[in-house]
């Protein structure tokens, strides 16, 4: 062993020099290799970032990363599917982290009529203050005022509805929807408030009164249609949600994000096999490259490689000599395409615009703006990728290097 | 053969390896763009007909404001006898008159805010693919029955089946209170969850009597069975309605997401392309540069006997070019069988269902295999080869016969 460790030392500088004997060709091979990392995380981060906001989004719109409902709610969402305000071991967990906001909200589907029109919406009853501690952003009332209290009397609509039913603030519109008996349950309601959404098919969908003047409207006592709970981080779901699940029992049904919003879930599944393929793709046309250049290297240096080893170096270190070259040029490139990423994309993170292609994006559930986000998994992801592949692309060139018979290689011109 | 080209096709198999490895970098990128490009326009395609076929169509004749906001009042006067004007004039016999309403559908136990679609029902099936995706029961007959036909999962949400009832509220064109019963007798499954929630198509002139519209329509819609048919289908028919207060609008007006999510992904893919094409070129670059510096002395002693240096970087082109042009043969026919076998078997698309359902795509996609998917990415890659061997060629001519000769 111990006449291996000087060994190493001189194969790496051996290496190193190698490399840089033909400084052209190892240049344009680490440009490659540094525009294929660089484009590797890139492409990741903008995924990562469209998905996260789709996501993002789309859990705003929910809302919530987990949600209680009525066995029955999810296929039949009627007002007779309701369940009782938390209360107990529920409400204790509900007011104690991970969780970080829940609301206890009626959702029923309801008709709204003006003068002049009349459309099929979700009718909200909410508490307000519920409300925000979920996330709804009292910054998006455009006219007039959010709730004030559960006991609110007014109706707060999307600007689109508003502009389809033709109506505006302070007018009284009708809202029709059944009770638990199935008659039909309508209130005349003023308009105090207006806001603007993300996504026009939520101004055109929520409607927000208040829980209690719901409640009565609708004939349920202290009932509600879901629970709705969120813990900030939506990758964090599965680490809690089986908790809520355990303090709400079996009669009721918790479900987290991932099973509520199927669209939201495979978006998340196509991202990461979208970062592998992407990775592995640019790395195989990278891997020509790669390969072409340690062949050449070795191809020119026949006469040398017979050299060294009628002088006694082994076949194996001659392997591992060019693959150290590989490990350099690779870990060069990395490194620079690491950093060339980095440089990029921080300056990208405050978003892109991409609002001209507004209409195309809500399809997909996204806003007009793109916020790449650089993630360290993705770094990770890359450098294994270029590492073990790229190691596995130079034994091949290595391994040939060291299979030379010594006085052949020499004799050759 | 002129002694060029035989010096340029036997120098690159001088070092058959390092040319296989080239092009073997070219048919790898290539067969990926033709399978990756044809697999894009192939799901465009999907995209297209998915959203369209439904319902859209491809052309809409409409009043003008209609389309900026559906108002009841904004109406097509007289609609079905110019549904059949156009279909006389055009010689399309896809053309169909519509009316739609918001309204409050009830059956017994439940009650749900819908849109309520008058249509046709003799012409409907041509524009629309709706019509032959009955589950259960069957499609509208006569034009102005009390029949309505409704998605799966509408129904499932009403609690009703073939036979039952539908007790619908609204208001008609003028204010007027609308409402009607209707017998549901058929129920559409589009497999895509969002149309079938929404659903609810009845007879046209039974529409009309429920909503006041006497022989108004909403919109007359126009399919075509190729894309290209619509510019020129539009401007002849916008000319046949001349000046009046109605407009034909073509799917990208009616559907601007469309156009825009098409653009969108077309230009994240173009990104991708590009950097596969760039490590390409860089591919090509290293080994011209390589085989034309290892050549120094052969290219001193070449100049030393007259040869000029702008021959020899056309040499260099044309060695490169000929490994190129093998690069996008094998590619193109590598790419190509694949993308055809695929394109005859289909990709199975289960895994993203619930994220292509919101474009409307199910089921399998056929890559489609044309002239452009065949050879527009190649073509690239193949420009891209010669850019890169520009600067190997352009050093020939700083090359000094005398140190040349002399250099290892």
């Amino acid at each position: 062993m111990a006449d291996h460790q000087p060994a190493a030392g001189i194969l790496f500088t051996l290496a190193w020099r190698n490399l840089w004997r033909n400084h052209r060709r190892t240049l344009i091979m680490l440009i490659a290799i540094v525009i294929g990392v660089w484009a590797m995380i890139l492409f990741s981060s903008l995924m990562a970032g469209m998905v996260d906001e789709m996501v993002r989004g789309g859990l705003r719109t929910l809302p919530g990363e987990v949600q209680i409902h009525h066995p029955d709610y999810r296929d039949d969402p009627s007002i007779a599917n309701s369940i009782d305000a938390p209360q107990g071991a529920l409400l204790e967990r509900l007011n104690n982290p991970p969780v970080t906001g829940w609301a206890a909200r009626i959702k029923v589907p309801a008709m709204i009529s003006s003068e002049r029109a009349n459309r099929g919406i979700q009718l909200l009853g909410v508490d307000p203050a519920q409300e925000v501690s979920l996330g709804f952003d009292p910054t998006n009332i455009v006219e007039g005022r959010f709730l004030e209290g559960p006991d609110d009397k007014g109706l707060v609509i999307g600007r689109k509805l508003a502009e389809r039913l033709e109506t505006r603030l302070g007018k009284r519109v009708v809202i029709m929807s059944q009770d638990p008996d199935n008659n039909v349950a309508d209130r005349g309601i003023r308009v105090v408030g207006i806001y603007q959404a993300r996504l026009q098919a939520t101004e055109e969908l929520n409607v927000y009164g208040g829980l209690e003047t719901l409640q009565k409207m609708l004939n349920v006592d202290n009932q509600v249609s879901e629970i709705a709970i969120t813990g900030d981080d939506f990758r964090q779901v599965a680490s809690w949600w089986p908790q809520i699940q355990q303090a709400t029992g079996p009669e009721l049904e918790t479900v987290p994000w991932m099973e509520l919003d199927g669209y939201l879930e495979s978006m998340m599944k196509m991202q990461t096999s979208f970062n592998v393929i992407i990775t592995v793709v640019i790395f195989l046309t990278l891997s020509f490259g790669l390969v072409n250049t340690l062949v050449m290297a070795v191809f020119e240096r026949v006469r040398e490689i017979g050299l060294m080893m009628a002088l006694g170096m082994r076949p194996g270190w001659i392997m591992y000599q060019v693959l150290l070259e590989s490990i350099i040029l690779l870990g060069l490139g990395l490194l620079l395409g690491n950093l060339l990423a980095v440089a990029t994309i921080l300056p990208l993170e405050d978003g892109i615009d991409i609002s001209a292609l507004a209409k195309g994006l809500e399809m997909a559930g996204m806003g007009s703006t793109l916020y790449p986000s650089l993630r360290l998994s993705d770094m990770v992801l890359s450098t294994v990728v270029v590492l073990v592949l790229g190691l596995l692309a130079s034994l091949l060139p290595a391994w040939r290097a060291s299979r030379y018979n010594p006085i052949q290689a020499l004799a050759r011109t | 053969m002129s002694v060029t080209l035989r010096l340029a096709w036997r120098n690159l198999w001088r070092h058959g390896r390092r040319t296989w490895l080239t092009v073997g970098a070219m048919v790898f990128c290539n067969s990926l763009l033709v399978f990756l490009i044809s697999s894009q326009l192939g799901s465009y395609a999907m995209m297209i007909d998915g959203t369209l076929g439904f319902l859209t169509g491809h052309l809409q004749v409409q009043e003008q404001r209609y389309n900026e906001e559906s108002k009841m009042r904004y109406t097509v006067p007289d609609g079905i006898a110019v549904a059949k004007a156009l279909r006389d004039s055009t010689g399309n016999p896809a053309i169909a008159a519509r009316g739609s309403a918001f309204a409050l559908a009830s059956s017994e136990d439940r009650s749900f805010g819908i849109q309520i679609l008058g249509v046709q029902p003799q012409f409907e099936s041509a524009v629309s693919t709706l019509p032959g995706l009955i589950d259960q029961g069957r499609y509208l007959q006569s034009s102005d029955a009390a029949e309505i036909v409704i998605g799966t999962v509408l129904a499932r949400n009403l609690k009703i089946g073939v036979g039952d009832e539908i007790t619908f509220l609204g208001s008609g064109r003028d204010d007027s209170f609308a409402a009607g019963i209707a017998t549901v007798v058929g129920i559409i499954n589009s497999g895509i969850t969002d149309v079938d929630r929404a659903i609810a198509e009845i007879p046209l002139n039974y529409f009309q009597s429920i909503f006041a519209m006497e022989d108004d329509v909403h919109s007359i819609v126009v399919k075509v069975d190729d894309l290209d048919k619509v510019a020129p289908l539009k401007k002849q028919i916008q000319s046949q309605l001349g000046d009046s207060s109605l407009t034909v609008l073509d799917w990208n007006q009616l559907q601007p997401g469309l156009g825009q999510a098409i653009q969108a992904d077309m230009f994240s893919s173009f990104l991708t392309y590009a950097v596969l094409i760039v490590l390409v070129a860089f591919s090509v670059l290293n080994t011209q540069l390589m085989s034309v510096l290892e050549r120094t002395r052969e290219f001193g002693v070449m100049t030393a006997l007259g040869v000029r240096p702008g021959q020899l970087g056309r040499l260099v082109l044309l060695e490169t070019a000929i490994m190129s042009s093998l690069g996008l043969l094998l590619g193109c026919v590598a790419g190509g069988l694949l993308t055809a076998y695929l394109a005859h078997t289909g990709i199975s698309l289960d895994a993203m269902k619930e994220a292509l359902e919101r474009y409307n795509i199910e089921g399998r996609l056929y890559p489609q295999l044309s002239i452009i998917s065949l050879f527009g990415g190649p073509l690239i890659v193949f420009v891209g080869g010669m850019l890169a061997a520009i600067y190997p060629a352009l050093r020939l001519h700083t090359l000094q016969p005398v140190a040349a000769m002399r250099a290892v």
